[in-house]
């Protein structure tokens, strides 16, 4: 469960403010995109159905699946430099597909959308920097495989290379160049990979991740290229039908347990903030998975923080409750900074909080990851 | 003392109104003309280039194609390359609108690309525009200005034609950041691509460079890489290019008003002169009383400077309403399709303005600085004494100044023109009507011998008055021959100009019927069955297709026109020079060049051309050079056999329908209507496409009419007022002739001899130069500024009734304007002196 909605907003967002600025706009465009089913274009197929029961194979189903309405490709980590000095980062490619255009020969027909965003948590700028692209899949300019991972839009993309990731991004302010190796199998979650997402199973994705992941590489930031290593956590995931009627927003968490292991648990929320679904996945340094039911996930907010931006509140520390075969384990949530919030889209009033965190358990850090919460601004419309 | 001074000076102004009042109303239209055609013109070109920048947005760089646009591929190309950081591809259609006069440019674009390039064309979708409205490929979002023209609301269905079939778009939003003057629409480029049957092919790319790569430098590298028939410029040169287009038109027009404004000097002059001769005396005695000589020829130009003033200010008022006028009847280019789709609106510009009203003083101060001159030089003693006849102007043949200027006028006629603008042609116009006017007095003297034959005593005296030309006689000669010489350049470069466009047209429409989709710009086209289909309905005897398309020959002008058709026999295209048969044996295939591209690209016959069609360039012979005076940037025609067998393009533009004997045009022309469409194809016949073409042309040339007209009341008033100041300076001598035995009716008679006399000089010397003005205009401006021939005609029986009756009237006007001195009783008229 990754901020794909949330990017792309979760209301009925076509008006804007009135002068959209370069930057921006595309923003709006894709806010627009989350709202019901795109127009079918005149016998354009449907969206194939999310099922439970289908096995999915490597390295193929890391590639595309261009049939389904939204895919994405999210990694997510810490970072740390020479000096020491730790950052997050996440990069992000969605591919969209539109059921526009699909009997049109041209080649900027926008059957298929590639979608980019990255953003890197440095404490010292006490806020994001993030940057974002789009375009319509076009050889060779944008576009993804289906035989194993590779996305790309312009100078951005992440590539699955046969035992490791390559990603790059080229934004103003940033850049990142780092390679993924990953330790172990694919963590599938849910059931074998079909990831319920509310109480009807038709709101559902395929989904599996890719935690401790081993980075390396550089991170350019304001024109100082910095040597760093980290964990990182990639998540994959394709659906047709996500966000049920009645949610609001969602919280999620992926996190890298220093013992090796990997936690993720989400919960769909409704207008009044309770939880319309939750789950999760927790795999030990073994290898052993264990899901996690609807009612062995629970987040209780702690602390909140107001963003002197937009003026949402944030619950930035939260408990999180999940089940383990010796009954429920609490762990503390606490962010690298408060100031994780995304504001790219001022101008829908669509905006976000993504950002590293660090987990505790017993007063100990037992792992770092990333946290997600959306729905907490306004609702999207204009 | 001061009140008296105003009571004699501007006083003056009121005691003679209709003077006052003609002076007034010429400067007045000079500065309301002047000051129109700019502000239209800057309003125009000010809204063109504010589409122009908004289109280029933040690029560095463009990439333009010819309209029938170029392979995409190119887009993917540069992209790639390490100059590029950004490109936005735009492929851009003259929409035409079935059952809708105007065309509507749809610009297709990739909203993703949009925001890093040309932020000012995204398009914001309005609620109920669904998802992904700006992909989606039924959705078109309009501009303020377009929305309003059409008069379509989002949500609203609007209709766009392709070829012949006609498409249903839906309004789906609008272009906040277009600005209130750009009328234009915006959709999804691959739509755009796949509605308007132009897969594949883009018209302009837009390029951000690279950090640190310098635009010209960019621009030479890339410049390499294009294919044929592609320009790459700098937004700038793209905006200079605009402004230029336009730049002969406009100061053709302002010429125009040049001419209106020298005028208004003119009758200020006349007016001024009268009135000085009429206070002769007064002036006379004021300057007894003290009044210093540079007081007195102060307060004469002040009050010519009033004048000015006045009709300056008059006229400032009514070039703003002219542009309100012009802009909301006419559109900002005066109907001369220079700025298509935008939307000016009249701005108040303070200092244009303070400047065009001081033309208009200008003017007042130049036409009373003659006058006041005299007036200040007058002896007050010999003045006071009598209303003597000595008009202070001494007149005598000036035959050398005259031959000068005549040279002067041939030299400047060889200059070529400076920046597109016949700079030399308009002062070889202005040597020509100075030649006019300093051979007058020559002319006068030998015309006085000439008609020193018959005998009667009024006639005699008559020609004794013209032999001895006073000046006030010449003054009026003059006015005549300026306005007469401007009137009938006017009249045989216009009835030139018609007979060559009339012979022109009769030529290019050979056929009965010809039918198209749309205009060859916008984007109705036939398809390549249409041809025989059409040949095959009954009636039809046989058709000819006809393909226009757009050709990009250089980075630095305005593309040209394509035309391709049968082009077999003599006949077949207007030439001026070269030949169509027997090209069969040459190296090269023929192609035939207008006179613009002949003039512009420097071409002749038997010169190898290169021309860029569909993104290869093939090596042709111009055969020869034929005249257009339909596509002013020029034009290249090449038989249309030849050009499918190079291009493979059969598409037709428009479709040349030659009936069998005794078959009717209407029904022929319904049941065209009936196989291809009732809203997306226009038929017309050849006779009807003429006539529309001459009622255009002579719309077009109304304003000259009125010109024409405005210069002969001047002449006239010219005549009036000259011998008004003449006739009261001559009460004595009327005196004098009635105790003779002249009757009252005798005198009558005498001056308007006397004004015909003179008149009749006056318009024989403004013919003659009117006619060296025409030849100018026809072989130097017009050829300079728009690029065409024609052939030169006199219309002889025009030019004599309109002579006859000048002269006419120029009699008729000095004998009214003598009525006033000759109602007074001849004992006083004679007694008065003493």
């Amino acid at each position: 469960m990754r901020s794909w909605p949330s990017l792309l907003g979760d209301g009925s967002v076509q008006r804007t403010d009135r002068a959209p600025r370069r930057g921006v706009a595309w923003l709006v465009l894709l806010a627009a995109l989350a709202v019901g089913a795109a127009q079918a274009d005149g016998g354009a197929a449907e969206y194939p159905p999310v099922r439970p029961g289908r096995t999915l194979a490597f390295p193929v189903d890391g590639g595309a699946h261009p049939d389904y309405r939204t895919e994405w490709w999210y990694v997510t980590g810490w970072l740390e430099d020479t000096g020491g000095q730790a950052r997050g980062f996440q990069i992000t490619f969605f591919r969209v597909r539109t059921r526009l255009g699909e009997d049109n020969p041209s080649r900027f027909a926008p059957r298929q959308l590639v979608l980019a965003h990255a953003a890197l948590a440095d404490p010292r700028e006490g806020r994001l920097l993030h940057a974002e692209r789009a375009a319509r899949a076009m050889q060779p300019l944008a576009g993804f495989d289906e035989t194993h991972t590779r996305v790309w839009v312009d100078d951005w993309s992440l590539h699955w290379e046969g035992d490791h990731y390559r990603a790059r991004v080229e934004a103003e302010d940033f850049a990142f160049e780092l390679r993924f190796e990953p330790r172990g199998e694919p963590m599938l979650n849910g059931e074998r990979g079909f990831s319920q997402k509310a109480p009807d199973p038709r709101h559902a994705s395929y989904y599996y991740s890719r935690p401790q992941l081993a980075a390396s590489g550089s991170v350019r930031l304001r024109g100082a290229t910095h040597e760093v290593r980290g964990h990182a956590w990639l998540d994959h995931e394709w659906s047709s039908e996500i966000m049920p009627d009645g949610a609001r927003g969602w919280d999620w968490v992926g996190i890298n347990l220093h013992d090796g292991g990997a936690l993720m648990a989400f919960r769909m929320r409704d207008d009044d903030g309770q939880a319309l679904w939750a789950g999760g996945s927790v795999r030990d340094a073994d290898g052993l998975l264990r899901t996690l039911a609807v009612d062995e996930v629970r987040f209780t907010p702690l602390r909140r923080w107001r963003s002197p931006r937009t003026g949402t509140d944030y619950p930035v520390e939260w408990t999180l409750e999940v089940g383990s075969a010796a009954g429920p384990r609490s762990l503390r949530i606490i962010p690298l900074f408060d100031d994780q919030e995304l504001v790219s889209r001022r101008s829908t009033g669509a905006v976000y909080w993504e950002g590293a965190v660090r987990v505790l358990e017993a007063g100990r850090e037992i792992g770092r990851g990333y946290l997600e919460m959306t729905g907490y601004g306004e609702r999207l419309k204009m | 003392m001061k009140a008296v001074l105003r009571h004699v000076f501007l006083g003056s102004l009121r005691r003679r109104p209709l003077g006052t009042l003609l002076s007034l109303l010429a400067v007045a239209l000079g500065v309301a003309l002047g000051l129109a055609v700019h502000l239209i013109h800057d309003a125009a070109l000010d809204e063109f280039s504010r589409g122009l920048r908004l289109l280029s947005g933040e690029a560095d760089l463009q990439i333009l194609g010819p309209r029938g646009g170029f392979d995409d591929a190119l887009y993917v190309e540069l992209l790639g390359r390490a100059e590029v950081a950004e490109a936005s591809p735009v492929l851009e259609v003259q929409a035409r609108l079935p059952g809708r006069e105007a065309t509507l440019r749809v610009l297709g674009v990739d909203v993703f690309r949009l925001p890093a390039v040309q932020p000012g064309l995204l398009p914001l979708a309005d609620e109920g525009g669904g998802a992904l409205a700006a992909l989606a490929p039924q959705r078109i979002f309009l501009s303020a200005a377009a929305a309003n023209a059409l008069g379509v609301r989002a949500g609203d269905e609007l209709v766009v034609q392709s070829g012949v079939a006609e498409h249903a778009l839906i309004v789906s939003g609008a272009l906040p950041a277009a600005g209130h003057g750009q009328q234009l629409a915006v959709m999804d480029i691959a739509a755009a691509q796949q509605l308007f049957g132009r897969m594949g092919l883009l018209t302009r790319i837009d390029l951000r460079l690279a950090q640190g790569v310098g635009a010209e430098q960019a621009r030479r590298v890339l410049a390499g890489m294009l294919p044929p028939g592609l320009s790459v410029l700098t937004p700038d040169a793209a905006l200079g290019q605009a402004a230029g287009l336009s730049r002969a038109y406009r100061v053709n027009l302002g010429m125009l008003a040049a001419i209106a404004l020298l005028t208004g000097g003119f009758l200020v002059f006349s007016t001024q002169l009268l009135s000085v001769v009429r206070r002769r005396q007064t002036f006379a005695f004021l300057r007894a009383l003290g009044l210093e000589r540079r007081s007195l020829r102060a307060a004469l130009l002040a009050e010519g400077a009033v004048l000015g003033l006045l009709g300056g200010l008059g006229g400032v008022l009514l070039g703003h309403v002219l542009t309100a006028l012009a802009f909301r009847l006419i559109g900002a280019d005066l109907g001369a399709g220079y700025f298509d789709g935008v939307q000016p609106s009249l701005q108040f510009k303070p200092w244009l303005v303070l400047g065009y009203a001081m033309l208009g003083v200008a003017a007042g101060l130049a036409g009373s600085w003659v006058p006041a001159r005299d007036a200040a030089m007058l002896q007050p003693a010999q003045a006071l004494r009598a209303a003597s006849d000595d008009a202070g102007l001494a007149v005598r043949p000036r035959w050398w100044a005259t031959l000068c200027c005549l040279l002067g006028a041939a030299v400047l006629c060889t200059a070529p023109p400076l920046g597109g603008v016949p700079v030399a042609g308009y002062a070889a116009i202005a040597c020509l009507l100075a030649a006019g006017v300093l051979a007058l007095p020559g002319a006068t003297g030998i015309a006085a011998r000439v008609l020193a034959l018959r005998a009667s005593p009024v006639w005699r005296l008559a020609r004794a008055r013209l032999g001895g030309a006073p000046g006030q006689t010449v003054v009026a000669g003059a006015a005549v021959v300026a306005s007469v010489a401007l009137a009938s350049s006017m009249a045989i470069m216009v009835s030139s100009f018609r007979l060559s466009l009339d012979d022109w047209l009769s030529r290019m429409l050979p056929a009965d019927l010809y039918l198209q989709a749309s205009s060859s710009g916008a984007s109705g086209y036939l398809d390549a069955d249409v041809p025989a289909r059409v040949a095959a309905l009954p009636g039809v005897a046989a058709v000819e297709p006809i393909r226009a398309e757009q050709l990009r020959l250089s980075d630095a002008r305005p593309p040209v026109t394509l035309l391709a058709r049968a082009i077999r026999q003599a006949g077949d295209l207007p030439l001026v020079e070269g030949r169509i048969d027997g090209m069969a044996g040459q190296d090269l295939p023929p192609a035939w060049i207008s006179e613009a591209v002949a003039d512009l690209f420097a071409l002749r016959s038997g010169d190898e051309l290169e021309l860029p069609l569909q993104g290869r360039a093939y090596r042709f012979r111009v055969a020869g050079i034929w005249r257009d005076y339909a596509r002013q940037h020029g034009a290249v025609a090449l038989d249309l056999a030849q050009y499918r067998a190079l291009t493979g393009d059969l598409r037709t533009n428009d479709l040349a329908i030659s009936l069998r004997a005794g078959a009717d045009p209407a029904a022929v022309t319904r049941a065209l209507h009936q196989a291809l469409g009732e809203r997306t194809i226009r038929v017309a016949g050849a006779g009807e496409i003429r006539a529309l073409s001459l009622r255009i042309f002579d719309r077009s040339f109304l304003v000259t009419y009125l010109m024409e007209a405005v210069a002969v009341a001047i002449g006239l008033f010219g005549i009036a007022t000259s011998f008004a100041a003449l006739a009261s300076a001559r009460r004595r001598e009327f005196g004098m002739l009635r105790h003779l035995g002249l009757t009252r009716g005798e005198i009558g008679r005498l001056l308007a001899l006397e004004g015909a006399l003179a008149a009749a000089v006056g318009v024989a010397v403004g013919l003659l130069a009117g006619a060296a003005v025409a030849w100018v205009l026809v072989e130097v401006v017009n050829r300079q500024s728009f690029h065409w021939s024609m052939d030169m005609s006199l219309p002889v029986g025009g030019l004599a009734v309109f002579a006859g009756a000048l002269v006419g009237l120029a009699a008729l006007a000095a004998r009214l304007a003598g009525a006033h001195a000759m109602r007074q009783s001849a004992v006083r008229a004679v007694r008065e002196d003493w």
